[in-house]
């Protein structure tokens, strides 16, 4: 009796000295088990211009840490239980805080993992400390792609690049309606947006579309009266742009006021949040990029069709929980949130081990699909940790038969849940 | 470019310039009386947008109504500041009421940041819309524009028509003497800092009918003021709100040929020109 006492306060102290609390006991083949924390570190806008899709990136985190907890910890192969904790600070939308508080997160609170805070422009600024410092990040609201093109070896995208978050939207347009010709690009000039354009312009004009205006705007802008009286100059078929939920959410409904007669209207991040609602009628018809939907089906069977391993809960197991602890629906950023938790779940317990090289390993190897989609890391050294697998689907606010407008999966046409529509 | 656009950024420009030109009345009344560099100005004018939004979304007050509230809670708050951060360094050099007011500016801004947060606010008002064939007008800015003009005529009309109006400008002429005819300086120019700050905070309460904002807003139109006194003309109200209109039809004929991200580095330019070329301004300082 006191060798195992003598025993299980060695293992006890070995793990302590690693940085965690410890919990000794006994598993259930006989093995020794150690429960031991793992600090998960990020910066969240609780204030500031990003706070409602980060809240949404928060919520599915800790959601995902909710379901571990419940399911009694992550295990690893070696008995190790690690029980997620979550070590948070207000990044108030703003990049110096950002760098301050990863660094801190890093130096000061000695989290274990990162992940990442919301937006493009933030996740690119805690990139740069995460990857000076060595430490492992999981990015979920970052679609840049010049974050992903630097060669980073600690960071990783769950994020389809932002290169893809408009060129479907075309497609969806041409198909809906061959005859559009003429369109306008209006959108953010931060990193995220100027990525989209750069990839959706030489795209549309290979689709022999004619770009009639193609103007930047600050992040911050309010007034979008200069850009729309250019646009309705031009009478564009359709308007593609945007940038995040409050400039593309002003956009749409100063478009709408207006009276702007494009008969497509695609903008970035700001439709697939549930409160662009918001703004009534003005976000009728307008179609967005999401990377998931409540809509959207990836299950076991779609992953053996795939011949990847389905990891995690179901689309709908998803939903429902969200729905009864944050009584709203989720978006795609809470997706992202929880997959953002999910895959370093995976790589944990396929690397049996918090060594962060091990960890690096494993997410390099990764390729599966949870209910968010699947998930799959380039490995080139000039793009490595970048998003590869996951598919963009696009939704439009479109109203039902009981008059309420709703989000409706348009496109591509196999998962869509509505036909798409012209503006009206 | 396109000309096609001329005409409506041309209307839009200058319904904006009125809203512009009242709240750099506010600003210059302030100079004009005591010399004063205002630079609480900007975090004054989001005060007047956060009025309207508390008490909309607080207690369903309509805007316009939140806008009386605001013109007449930036008169108490004017003379507050002033009898905290100016009255005891009336008579230092301007870099000293300068740096007073900064500091005022910080204060605001820090505590409504801390209050409200930077997440952006709007006030969701909508009033249709007139026009057709390319020119829309929305009937929000129709109304601000309408006010705004209602407020420079009531400044106006309290300046020349009221015996409290022939005080400050008695006292912006020449404090001394005004001074010696019986005048409480001291008085006249509490009240001149509080009639500032509440066209101010009213420019403000309109604003927040057109545009959202956070705390950080008012900082956009503090810049834009101090470009259109300096072109109206330092101290000259009437130059403030003609300077005004210049700069907002100037503001929406530019995005007609530049980029609408050149807009302030052009007004910036023209700001530096006037310095140089006509210090006075369009109209002449102090009129």
């Amino acid at each position: 009796m006191r060798g195992i006492t003598v025993a299980l306060a060695l293992v006890g102290l070995l793990a302590a000295a690693c940085g965690g609390t410890t919990t000794p006991g006994a598993g259930t083949s006989g093995q020794t088990t150690v429960k031991k924390d793992l600090i998960i570190g990020f910066t969240a806008s609780q204030t500031g211009a990003q706070n409602v899709a980060s809240n949404k990136q928060t919520e599915g985190i800790k959601l995902w840490v909710d379901d571990v907890t419940k399911a009694g910890g992550i295990k690893l192969k070696d008995g190790t239980i690690l029980m997620p904790q979550i070590k948070s600070y207000d990044d108030q939308s703003a990049t110096d805080r950002v760098q301050a508080l990863y660094t801190k997160l890093i130096n000061d609170d000695k989290v274990d993992f990162l992940l990442s805070p919301y937006s493009s422009g933030l996740v690119k600024a805690a990139a740069v400390v995460s990857e000076q410092n060595g430490k492992v990040m999981i990015t979920a609201g970052g679609a840049d792609d010049a974050t992903m093109e630097q060669g980073f070896r600690n960071i990783y995208q769950v994020y389809t690049p932002a290169s893809k978050y408009l060129t479907g939207a075309i497609d969806l347009m041409l198909k809906l309606d061959p005859t559009i010709k003429k369109v306008a690009i209006v959108n953010e000039k931060d990193s995220f947006s100027t990525s989209v354009v750069a990839a959706a312009k030489p795209y549309a004009e290979s689709k022999g579309l004619q770009v009639v205006v193609n103007q930047g705007y600050d992040t911050g802008t309010v007034d979008f009266g200069p850009f729309i009286n250019q646009i309705s100059a031009a009478a564009p078929d359709a308007i593609i742009g945007g940038g995040h939920l409050p400039d593309g959410t002003t956009l749409a409904k100063q478009l709408y006021e207006k009276k702007v007669s494009a008969r497509f209207v695609a903008l970035l991040v700001a439709p697939p949040e549930p409160t662009f609602a918001d703004i009534g009628d003005a976000a009728q018809f307008i179609v967005g990029p999401s990377q998931w939907e409540t809509q959207t089906k990836y299950s076991a069977e779609a992953a053996k069709t795939a011949g990847v391993p389905f990891y995690g809960p179901t689309g709908a197991d998803f939903t429902t929980a969200y729905k009864a602890k944050f009584s709203a629906p989720p978006s795609y950023h809470s997706a992202g949130g929880y997959a953002a938790g999910l895959t370093l779940q995976k790589a944990l317990e396929d690397a049996g081990s918090t060594d962060p090289e091990k960890v690096k390993t494993a997410l390099d190897k990764d390729d599966f699909m949870t209910f968010y989609g699947r998930i799959k890391f380039s490995t080139d050294p000039k793009t490595h940790g970048k998003q590869i697998a996951h598919e963009m689907v696009y939704v439009q606010w479109l109203k039902g038969s009981d008059g309420k407008l709703a989000t409706q999966i348009v496109w591509p046409a196999e998962a869509k849940s509505a036909d798409p529509q012209l503006r009206k | 470019m396109s000309v096609d656009a001329l005409v409506p950024s041309a209307i839009d420009g200058l319904m904006l310039g009125f809203v512009y030109g009242l709240a750099a009345m506010g600003l210059t009344l302030i100079f004009g009386v005591m010399r004063v560099i205002n630079l609480s100005h900007g975090p004054v004018i989001a005060l007047g947008m956060f009025v309207v939004y508390v008490l909309f979304t607080g207690a369903g007050v309509n805007p316009y109504l939140g806008l009386i509230a605001a013109a007449g809670l930036g008169i108490l708050f004017g003379v507050a500041i002033y009898f905290v951060a100016v009255d005891r360094i009336i008579n230092a050099p301007e870099l000293t009421t300068l740096l007073a007011t900064y500091s005022v500016n910080l204060m605001i801004v820090g505590v409504a940041t801390s209050v409200f947060t930077t997440t952006p606010r709007a006030v969701d008002i909508s009033l249709g819309s007139v026009g057709g064939s390319g020119v829309t007008i929305l009937g929000t800015h129709a109304v601000a524009v309408a006010i705004a003009i209602a407020g420079a005529a009531l400044l106006y009309a309290i300046l020349f028509r009221t015996r409290i109006g022939k005080s400050i400008r008695a006292v912006a002429n020449n404090r001394a003497a005004a001074e010696l005819m019986g005048i409480d300086s001291r008085r006249v120019l509490a009240l001149s800092f509080g009639i500032g700050t509440s066209l101010a905070m009213t420019s403000g309460a309109l604003l927040s009918t057109l545009f959202s904002f956070t705390p950080l807003s008012g900082a956009t139109y503090e810049v834009k003021s101090f470009v259109i006194v300096v072109l109206g003309g330092l101290g000259n109200p009437t130059g403030a709100l003609v300077g005004g209109i210049v700069l907002g039809l100037l503001e929406g004929v530019s995005t007609v040929f530049i980029p609408v991200s050149w807009v302030p580095v052009l007004e910036y330019v023209i700001f530096i020109a006037i310095l140089l070329v006509r210090p006075t301004g369009l109209l002449g300082a102090r009129a």
